[in-house]
């Protein structure tokens, strides 16, 4: 023929015999007429051409190419209805190298794969889309697709498609090409030769855009399908280049590398580093330092007053101290100035319930959480009050009531920022459960700000001189309450 | 050396020790966390994160990146776990390896972000379409949070299956000791998996075989797996059972609760054990039994309305009585609670 180069063998990007067919092994089960075979004879061409059987990888959709891994002698993953996109995201991901082909049809594509494909072309993901529309399911027996046209008839749209009830024909390629990201997008179709030559071009021009890392191409390839339009082949694809192209018109929509901006460049760790495990760190040889002892805590207040902090920072020095511990906060939807509280339990034992009910010591940094909590303070237990005195009519005779008007203190060393840290020296001074060098210790590590930690340290001290000096022993309101 | 670290943060540090390079996910409460730990710590190491479109795409993706041979997970809560069941599926059929994290909120629907187990059935049972099984692994502590996700990515290639680590919001959200001990993970070659090379031009990932015996054999031979892995992986924990008269059962949070409840009936003279099944698929039938032959009643406590109940009341096929004690909406109760409903039920317990 003249003008056209005519092949007279298979591409070897097809398997000679297919043997993962059970019977027919040398024909695809295509039906007469139909385009997929021709769109796999363009892809398999142009694998060939472009040297790249080796490197593919097909991901085949569910169709009537569900089938495509019986014919193509390149790496074949066969995915769920409509998401051959995400599937084929995670493989060129995992294997950049790799040339990943998404084959999909009209109903996948177009259906119930609406949101991966508009995703993955809105990501620039630099992989190869081969959109087969006949505007109909073939495999499911001639259901309507997304792109039937308007009074077409179908098995589930047995009057023809309504506009009014289905809506219009979806138009894949100028959905996409409202896309910055999207490289290459083309709609042809095969209903004569001149048209199949120019599909043949735009696939292998996907390819070569994904093989020099060009980024995300979508060819929509317009196809007949006589079987379900009850049609000879030749009507068929007559159809195709008389009706279907008029409803989707051919051409290209985008051809150009889009100008991303760049990037933030993204740190290189060792596994080591990222645990945060230090390899060469020494086995600390003795196991307890210090004087410590079990104890349970509620930290109760507002959020905003440090309190999930001041837990962590009780539950990192016991954890210094060799001491088991756990910490647990209350959680809920992100919400600003709500209460929050958490349970923190020391112990030299393995700790078995992190939900600490009645807790052996109470902080209880607003008034609120005093009224809350208090009474599920142990007999015997301690409450650590953030105020200079208790609210009127407030008794909890079962435990010693201590206050300390943290807030205040911290207000007076220039930062309500480390009420927190007052309160956690006075309760160390009042219950010796860890060393307050521990504390200070930790609060070297966490707070990096030279000044906010020469803070944090004066804090320490005023919270332990506020209960050395301000606080009797044993002062409590009831005098049998009091066990420390 | 040990750390102070939160739970949803362990299971990141298991993955990238574990040789996890790909995170796919989706945000939900209360599982973002492990997510954003994810976006933070995944690609440092030289991995991929990235934030799907839904879930539906996550768990694809997660296909994906496991076809291409890949070390890969996701994390959700229930409502999100219900759209991927699909591809969970999927993924079994076409046996590929991959962990799941379900940290289970509250339902049904919208329900709230509070702790349940009531994701059991959808998770141990499947959930997804088809004869398949997950192995499904529930953490108890930060350690083994980090531990069980390391575990988790061998069992899940030694059985080219999904691995589900279930938890809740409360061992996500505490924080605990955790020790890290360094080591190199060895991954096997994974000769199966497409990875666009010459080597693995013939290789193909399916879960269509259209032929009713062809089918028939591919669902055998996934069941010849299942029965190995309830041959071999059965893992549980067992504290002071050794003399019990009252066994209590729980999994994940709730087993913290009953170990505390144990000491407190001890501590007021009934002598109490507590079995935790570590793996709930497959479920640790056999050492249960072992375990319940001498005592003489069993009561099982789960954040649901009776799911793993059932699971022991099937091993224990009748021999001894099962009591069930259950909350919900995101309550969690307390040691003392537990206690006193054992207390209630003496006639029946003892």
């Amino acid at each position: 023929m003249n003008g056209y180069e005519v092949i007279h063998e298979k591409s070897p990007a097809f398997y000679d015999r297919y043997l993962r067919k059970d019977e027919l092994q040398q024909q695809t089960h295509y039906c007469p007429g139909c385009g997929h075979g021709i769109v796999h004879k363009l892809i398999a061409e142009a694998l060939t051409d472009l040297g790249l059987q080796d490197r593919t990888i097909l991901v085949s959709p569910v169709g009537c190419s569900v089938f495509a891994y019986y014919y193509f002698d390149v790496g074949n993953v066969q995915v769920a209805h409509g998401r051959a996109p995400a599937a084929a995201t995670a493989l060129k991901r995992s294997r950049p190298e790799s040339i990943v082909i998404s084959y999909q049809g009209d109903g996948d594509l177009a259906a119930i794969g609406t949101a991966e494909i508009v995703h993955a072309a809105n990501r620039g993901e630099n992989i190869c889309v081969f959109f087969v529309n006949n505007s109909v399911y073939g495999m499911t027996g001639g259901q309507m697709a997304p792109t039937s046209l308007i009074g077409e008839v179908t098995t589930t749209s047995p009057w023809g498609r309504r506009a009014s009830n289905e809506g219009l024909p979806l138009h894949v390629c100028e959905l996409l090409a409202a896309l910055e990201t999207p490289t290459y997008i083309e709609r042809v179709a095969l209903n004569d030769m001149k048209n199949i030559m120019k599909a043949k071009r735009a696939v292998k021009k996907a390819l070569q855009i994904q093989k020099d890392g060009g980024g995300f191409s979508l060819v929509e390839i317009l196809s007949p399908c006589p079987t379900i339009m009850k049609m000879d082949p030749v009507v068929a694809r007559n159809w195709v280049g008389e009706t279907l192209v008029k409803a989707f018109p051919l051409g290209v929509f985008r051809d150009r590398r889009p100008e991303l901006p760049p990037g933030p460049k993204i740190p290189v760790k060792t596994v080591a580093e990222a645990l945060e495990v230090e390899e060469s760190a020494p086995e600390i040889a003795s196991p307890r330092r210090h004087h410590t002892r079990d104890l349970t805590l509620k930290i109760a207040g507002f959020g905003g007053q440090g309190i999930l902090l001041m837990g962590q920072l009780l539950a990192e020095m016991a954890l210094r101290e060799q001491m088991e511990v756990s910490w647990l906060p209350s959680y809920g939807p992100e919400m600003r100035s709500g209460s929050a509280h958490c349970h923190v339990s020391l112990s030299h034992e393995r700790i078995g319930s992190p939900l600490i009910t009645q807790p052996e010591v109470l902080i209880a940094m607003n008034e609120l959480s005093l009224h809350k909590f208090a009474a599920s303070v142990v007999s015997g237990g301690l409450i650590l009050y953030n105020h200079t005195e208790l609210p009127v009519g407030f008794s909890a005779p079962q435990a010693r009531v201590v206050c300390v008007p943290a807030s205040e203190i911290a207000d007076r060393l220039g930062s309500a920022k480390v009420a927190n840290v007052v309160m956690l020296a006075a309760l160390l001074e009042e219950t010796e459960c860890l060393p307050a060098e521990s504390a200070i210790s930790v609060l070297e590590t966490v707070v990096k700000n030279p000044r906010l930690l020469e803070l944090n340290r004066q804090a320490m001290k005023a919270g332990r001189d506020y209960v050395d000096t301000e606080i009797e022993v044993g002062a409590v309101s009831q005098p049998d309450g009091y066990s420390y | 050396m040990r750390q102070l670290c939160k739970g949803n943060v362990a299971i990141v540090k298991g993955a990238v020790l574990a040789g996890c390079r790909a995170f796919y996910g989706y945000p939900i409460t209360p599982a973002s966390e492990i997510a954003e730990y994810a976006a933070l710590l995944i690609p440092e190491v030289g991995g991929t994160f990235l934030q799907a479109e839904s879930e539906v795409s996550a768990i694809n993706m997660v296909y994906g990146a496991s076809s291409a041979g890949m070390r890969v997970m996701s994390a959700s809560s229930g409502p999100g776990l219900s759209l991927m069941q699909e591809g969970i599926s999927y993924i079994a059929g076409s046996e590929l390896p991959c962990v799941l994290v379900d940290v289970v909120r509250g339902g049904p629907g919208l329900g709230n972000i509070a702790p349940e187990q009531s994701d059991y059935f959808s998770m141990v049972k499947g959930g997804g379409h088809g004869c398949y099984r997950n192995l499904v692994l529930a953490p108890a502590s930060v350690q083994e949070m980090f531990d069980l996700t390391v575990l988790a990515f061998d069992l899940a290639d030694r059985y080219r299956n999904p691995v589900v680590i279930m938890t809740d919001g409360f061992v996500g959200q505490m924080m605990e000791p955790l020790d890290i001990k360094m080591r190199n993970i060895e991954q096997p070659a994974k000769d199966w998996a497409v990875k666009g090379t010459a080597e693995t031009r013939k290789n193909l990932i399916t879960s269509i075989f259209l032929e009713t015996d062809v089918l028939e054999a591919h669902v055998n031979k996934l069941e010849a797996k299942y029965q190995l892995a309830q041959e071999l992986e059965t893992r549980c924990d067992e504290y002071l059972t050794e003399d019990a008269d009252v066994l209590l059962v729980g999994f994940g949070i709730v087993s913290r609760v009953l170990r505390s409840t144990v000491d407190q009936l001890r501590a007021q003279g009934l002598k109490a054990g507590l079995f935790r099944p570590i793996t709930l698929w497959p479920f640790p039938s056999r050492e249960l039994c072992k375990t319940a032959q001498h005592v003489k009643s069993v009561m099982v406590v789960e954040l649901n309305t009776g799911m793993m109940v059932q699971d022991v009341k099937l091993a224990l096929n009748g021999t001894v009585p099962v009591e069930f004690y259950g909350r919900t909406g995101g309550n969690v109760p307390a040691a003392e609670e537990v206690t006193a409903q054992v207390f209630a039920r003496m006639s029946a317990l003892v």
